[in-house]
This record gives structure tokens, sequence and C-alpha cells, in this order.
């Protein structure tokens, strides 16, 4: 018997349906107050924390290079957004859009200035030069004094991330970079990751997808570090400190390399872990540290290894596995 | 050379007058004070298959990376189509018509055969990034035919019903295979094949050299292959170069290559010198 399978525009309809069935119950649940402050407040913070994750599980987990380096994008973009929305050029929603879109090309910008010479680097090299360039932006921000206000940090940032935007926000960063990922673009990185002399004997040109990809990452930390400076209203370059890029990093790892729904559970977890464990107190880094200690002996692949999910698959399976029960049944019957 | 548009059905489209595909003048290089290729001549034409011998150590592969321009040669040029190489790197050296496979496998393991071979089809699609993300008809119609012609490929060397699997868990035979085919995707017009048959089975080898064959003819592209195995090459090529120390030693048909002194005292020795009875 064939196999059933979905054809593509199915496929698109089904997801379009569940991604907006959940945005507004989630946007429901949030307006409704059962959740309190906290909670709230960190819903909020593990969209962004998504956003950063998957766009660095892109060059870690897809190109399979180790940059150090994603806290500067997103202070990059946290800045850039943040000025565009204080002076307030455009009206409304578009202002709003126009901040994060402003955010993000900024960050993707030096994204491709940094890219360019440090990915001619690899593995520890990569990772510490990166990392320098990542503390390069933090002190520039932090002597910007007449644009950034420095280490006294720029107020006043209008607050738009709410619930609604930030999440829209995960989703065009998951889809948009499901959509690269799953064509020859996304071969092309994938077989540098697997084998750069093959892929270059290929004919793959792998400075440039090196650098694309770097870019692209670079464009939704950028867009993430945009929400979170119009979550919390002020800016201090102290937020994107070394240990904002290892946490991130944390994530990704936990999660699985090269799997964007492990990135977006290991987000969810790691962020709302202290929280969760606010009763324990003084533990809770103990708690953190062996939770991570646990998962690198048992599953040193993260979470997710490299699985992804994909809702299509599970009907596709769920309806082949009842059809096929329902033939059985018929043979059966037929003798 | 022409961008082959995936929409029309794959024929290779070239003239094939006897005019050399590839040819190299005097090509060598230098480690340091080491030269490990000098003084490399050779003329390959459009169908011809090529073997390329020597003992260990004697250059064979370092002269593919130079072809290939993975190492960036010290003297001489290398002409493909009548067209200097000079200055290109090792993907516009692929785009302008080199394939190559390695000696050590060198897959993309975690991918699966067919996207193996659909990378290798990488520079036959055009839709671009934007394309991708909006996912344009272009991309769609791309895609599809790049699919089947992938499938095309791979049902050529009986590897159809492996399409979905990791390359990396293929057996050994296979890995090579698919190696082949993903080279053949890139539509090449002259392609390297660094011992094709190594650590084959008589079996194994007996149908890599039908494929060798069928892959002459049916996309009517010149080889050239190292190998160690006499019986392969002595079978299938129509020219033979035997390298030792960097050099040249002899050059010609598999019958002379057999007689010749120069070679026998490559692989053999000198009688007197050695510590034979």
């Amino acid at each position: 018997m064939k196999r059933f399978t979905l054809s593509m525009p199915v496929r698109y309809i089904i997801n379009t349906v569940l991604i907006i069935t959940l945005l507004l119950v989630g946007n429901q649940i949030m307006g409704s107050g059962i959740l309190g402050r906290a909670q709230t407040a960190i819903i909020i913070q593990v969209g962004f924390f998504i956003i950063l994750a998957v766009s660095l599980n892109m060059v870690t987990g897809y190109l399979g290079q180790l940059p150090l380096g994603h806290a500067g994008f997103m202070a990059v973009g946290a800045y850039a957004g943040a000025l565009f929305w204080r002076a307030a050029v455009l009206p409304g929603m578009a202002s709003v859009v126009g901040g994060l879109i402003v955010a993000g090309v900024a960050a993707a910008i030096t994204g491709v200035i940094i890219g360019i010479p440090a990915l001619r680097l690899r593995g520890d090299y990569l990772a510490i030069i990166t990392l320098g360039f990542g503390e390069i932006i933090r002190v520039v921000l932090n002597n910007l004094d007449t644009i950034t206000y420095g280490a006294r940090g720029l107020r006043n940032i209008p607050r738009y991330s709410s619930f609604m935007l930030v999440y829209i926000c995960v989703i065009v960063a998951c889809g948009a970079i499901h959509m690269i990922m799953k064509s020859r673009h996304g071969r092309a990185i994938l077989s540098i990751r697997e084998n750069e002399i093959a892929a270059e004997s290929c004919g793959i040109n792998t400075t440039y997808y090196k650098v694309l990809t770097f870019a692209v990452s670079a464009f939704f930390a950028g867009v993430a570090g945009a929400l979170f400076a119009g979550n919390i209203g002020i800016l201090v370059p102290a937020n994107f400190d070394f240990m904002t890029s290892i946490n991130i990093l944390m994530i990704v790892v936990l999660g699985g390399l090269g799997s964007m729904m492990g990135s977006v559970i290991a987000a969810s977890v790691l962020t709302s872990l202290p929280l969760v464990l606010q009763p324990l107190n003084e533990y809770r880094m103990i708690i953190f540290s062996l939770m991570l200690i646990v998962v690198m002996i048992f599953k040193p692949s993260g979470l997710m290894g490299n699985y992804d999910f994909s809702m299509s698959r599970i009907i596709e399976k769920v309806v082949n596995r009842l059809r096929t029960g329902k033939t059985a049944g018929k043979l059966k019957s037929g003798k | 050379m022409a961008k082959h548009d995936p929409r029309k059905p794959f024929v290779p489209q070239r003239d094939h007058d006897k005019s050399p595909v590839m040819e190299c003048v005097g090509l060598g290089i230098d480690f340091g004070g080491l030269t490990a290729v000098d003084d490399f001549n050779i003329t390959i034409t459009p169908t011809e298959i090529c073997g390329l011998i020597g003992p260990n150590g004697a250059g064979k592969t370092t002269v593919f990376n130079l072809l290939t321009k993975v190492y960036k040669p010290t003297r001489g040029k290398i002409y493909l189509d009548g067209k200097d190489t000079c200055g290109l790197n090792t993907m516009q050296a692929n785009k302008a018509g080199l394939a190559r496979t390695f000696q050590n496998i060198r897959l993309f393991k975690e991918l699966t055969v067919l996207e193996n071979v659909l990378v290798g089809l990488h520079n036959e699609m055009y839709y671009n990034v934007w394309g991708a993300l909006f996912r344009v008809p272009a991309y769609w119609r791309t895609e599809k035919i790049a699919k089947e012609r992938a499938r095309e490929m791979l049902s050529i060397f009986d590897m159809e019903d492996m399409a979905e699997h990791k390359a990396g868990s293929l057996p050994y035979g296979s890995q090579r295979r698919l190696e082949i085919v993903r080279a053949l995707a890139t539509n090449p017009t002259v392609l390297l094949l660094d011992e094709p048959a190594a650590g084959m089975n008589p079996n194994e080898t007996e149908e890599l050299m039908e494929n060798i064959k069928k892959i002459n003819k049916t996309f009517k592209i010149a080889i050239l292959l190292i190998e160690h195995d006499m019986n392969l090459v002595m079978n299938i090529c129509e020219g033979i170069a035997v390298l030792n120390y960097g050099k040249i030693i002899a050059k010609g048909t598999p019958a002379e290559i057999q007689r010749s002194p120069q070679v026998i005292e490559a692989y053999l020795g000198t009688g007197g010198g050695g510590g034979d009875a």
C-alpha cells in the first residue's frame, strides 16, 4: 500500500493554523491575569532567549563553528533598536517594526564585518577571536558616552515588547531559519559542517556561506536584543557581557547542536528554571550545574540530539498506522 | 562552462573533437626545500580514461590537490578546456569542470544519500536566499527537478533505494560509489578518482570497473584515476602515467607501461641493489 503523505500546501496550512491558534491562546492567557508578574516577565524573557538560542544554533549546530560573541550582536541590535525607538521617526506600529529591522540589520552588518576576518579561523581560535570582538563591542558601547550614555544607561526606551510582538518574532525567526535550512543554501551550510574540503570541491563557496550564516544569525540576535531593550526599558552595556554569550551557548548545547526544537525547549527550561527554583534559594546554582552535568553525561549530544520536530511527520505516522491497522483487519476478515 | 539548465533533461553537451580537455604543462610544487612534484606534463582528451600510478609517496595525491587547487602550484600551468586555471580556488576549479573523490572518503556523513547528491547539484540550482526564504515558485520547481535528477543519478549506480539513509551508515563500497555520484552531480568535464578501489574486495572492484566504464560512456567525460590495483588500471585505462619521486618516469598504453624498464625498477628495485637472493 502506498504510504500516506501530506502534500506541501496542506502541511503549510496545518502549521499556520496551529501557530496562530497557539499564539492567540497564549495571548488570551497572558491577558487574562491568571499569571503573576514574575511569570509574565519570565515568559517574555523565554521568548527572546529562544530567538537568541535558535540563531546561535544556526552557527554552532548547522555551520559547525563555535563563536562566543553572540551577546555582542545582541548589544548592537539592542542599542540600534532602542535609539531608533527613542528617536521615534515613524508613527506607531511602523516604528516598532522599523526598530526591529534596524536592530537586525545593524547587527547583521556587524556580523559581516566581524565574520569576514574571524571566519578564516576555526575551532578554539574562532571562539577566542569572537569573544574578543564581543568584548570590544561592549567596551565601545560603554565609551560612546554621547550616544549610549555609557554605564549610566540608556533610559526611556518605549516598552514595546508585548507577548504578541515577542512571540511573532520568535515564529518569524524560527520560520526563516527553517526555510533557509531546507533549501540548497541550507544543505550547503550543513555540508560545510560535515566536511569543509569536500564541500569546497563540490563547488560550494564556503566563505560566502560562512559569512551568510553569521550574518543571518547576527540579524536575529539583533532583533532579540531590541526586544530585550523594549522589555526592560533601560540598557547598560554590562547586560551584554561574556556570561550572556556563554548562557546562550549553554542553551544551544543543552538542547542539542543542530536541533531547533532542542534550542526552544532548552531556552524555556533554562530561562524559567531560576524562577521555579526560587524557594531553594542558595542551592539554585548547584542544581543548575548538576542538571548540566547530568545531561552531558547521559546525553552528550544534548536533550534532543539533532532530532527536529515536524507536526506533519507525526500526523503522517498516525494516519499510516491507522490505515495499516485497518487493512490488516480487512485481510483477516477476508480469509 | 555554460550553466546547465535543470529544466532540461541531463544530456552533456560538449563537442567531442580530440582537443585536450585538460592539459598540465611543467606543473610543480615545492614544500620548503622538498620538491613534491616536478615537471608534470599530461594531456587528457575529452573521453579518455587515464591512470596515474606510482609507488607510495610518489606525489599522486599531491597532483590531484594541485589540479583541484587545494595547493597552489609553484611552477607550471593547468589548462581546462584550453583556459588557464591560474588564480582559481577549489570551488572555482569545480565550477570550471573538475570534480574529484578522496582517498579517505569525505562524505557528508550526517546528511542523507540524496542530500549528498543534492549538495553536488548545488550550482545547478538557481534560486537565491530570498527565493528560499519566501518559497518562490522557482524554489519548488528547482528542488523538484534536482531531486528527480539526484534519484536518476543514484539509480545509475543502483543506489536509489538507499536515498533516505544517512551517508555515514552505508557500507564501505556504497560510500565510495556515493562519492563518485556526488562528484558527477557537479557536472564535470574531468573526473578525478583518488584510489576508488581502495579497500574493496575483488567482486566490488569488478563492479567498480564496470561503473567507471559506464560513467565514461553515459556522461562522456574524461576520467583520471589514481589506483594501486594494477588489474583495474591495466584493464580500463587507455593511457597511463607513472610517477616516482614527483616526476613522471613513463607514459604510454598499458602494454607499454608493463614493459617499461623504469617502471619495473621503480616498483621492484634494481636487481643487484636490494637484498634479494
